[in-house]
C-alpha cells in the first residue's frame, strides 16, 4: 500500500480558528512525505492556500454563520496533495471571482486569484448536501 | 489585534505585534488607521517585523490604508518585512504600489 497522510478537520464557522488551519497545514509539509521541493515554501503555500479558501467558506459559503460548521480535509499521497474545504451554504460564483483579475489598489479579490495561481487543478462543486472546493497540487 | 503607535513628529509608527495578518485580525488595523486619519495623522509606518504571515485580507487592510493616506496627501510605507510576507508582496505585485524598507529608521527617514 502507498504511504498515505489523510486529515480531516472539522471547526466553527470563525475566523479565529484560521491561525490553527495555517499551522496544521504548515506541519504537514514538513512530515515525511516524497517531496524534493523547497518544504519551507510548500508549508507557506499550503498555509497561504487553506487560510484563503477557509476564508472565503467562512464568509461567502456559510456567510459568517457562526453555527454552521467548516470542514477541511488534507491527503498526502506519493503523487498529490489534495485539499477540500466544505461549506454549507448556498456556494458562490467562483468562476467570476477568478476571472475578475484584481487591480493592484483593489482590496479585495485576491484570495481566489492565489489559489488557482499555487495549485494545478481547482474545482468547487456540490456535494451532497454541502459545496466542496477541491485544491490539487502535484508533488514533483 | 496587538499593535502599537509611536508618533514620530508628524509620522506615526504602528507596530503590528502578531504573527498572523488574516480575515480574523486584519479589520483592526484598518480601524486603527482610519482613527489615525480622522486626527489628520496621515503618514503612516507599518512595521511587520513580528508578522510572519500575511494574507489576502491582510494585503487588503494595507491597501485600504495607503489609499486612504494618499488622497489625504499622506502616505504609508512599510518596513521589516520577513521572507514569507516579501514573497506575498511579489506574489501579488504589490511590490510596486508601497514603498518597503528594511529598517523602521529608513521608512522615518524617507519622509
Amino acid at each position: 500500500m502507498q504511504d498515505q497522510i489523510s486529515v480531516d478537520i472539522t471547526i466553527p464557522n470563525q475566523t479565529k480558528y484560521l491561525g490553527l488551519i495555517g499551522r496544521i497545514s504548515e506541519n504537514l509539509a514538513h512530515a515525511p512525505i516524497r517531496f524534493s521541493g523547497d518544504r519551507d515554501e510548500l508549508a507557506f503555500h499550503l498555509n497561504l492556500v487553506l487560510t484563503e479558501a477557509a476564508t472565503n467558506a467562512i464568509c461567502h459559503g456559510n456567510e459568517e454563520d457562526p453555527h454552521k460548521q467548516l470542514r477541511i480535509t488534507i491527503v498526502i499521497s506519493e503523487s498529490c496533495l489534495t485539499l477540500k474545504v466544505f461549506d454549507e451554504g448556498c456556494g458562490f460564483d467562483i468562476a467570476a471571482m477568478a476571472n475578475s483579475e484584481a487591480k493592484e489598489t483593489d482590496e479585495e479579490g485576491r484570495g481566489i486569484q492565489l489559489i488557482y495561481r499555487l495549485m494545478d487543478n481547482v474545482h468547487y462543486r456540490r456535494q451532497e448536501q454541502s459545496n466542496v472546493l477541491e485544491m490539487t497540487k502535484y508533488l514533483r | 489585534m496587538q499593535l502599537t503607535t509611536e508618533e514620530h513628529g508628524e509620522i506615526v509608527k504602528i507596530v503590528v505585534q502578531e504573527e498572523r495578518m488574516d480575515a480574523h485580525n486584519s479589520g483592526s488595523l484598518k480601524e486603527e488607521m482610519l482613527k489615525l486619519f480622522d486626527e489628520g495623522k496621515c503618514n503612516l509606518v507599518i512595521d511587520l517585523s513580528s508578522v510572519r504571515f500575511v494574507d489576502s485580507s491582510g494585503l487588503g487592510a494595507l491597501v485600504s490604508g495607503f489609499k486612504n493616506a494618499s488622497t489625504k496627501d499622506g502616505n504609508l510605507k512599510l518596513c521589516c518585512l520577513q521572507p514569507q510576507v516579501r514573497s506575498m508582496f511579489e506574489l501579488t505585485r504589490l511590490h510596486r504600489v508601497f514603498e518597503i524598507f528594511t529598517s523602521a529608521d529608513e521608512a522615518l527617514e524617507s519622509f
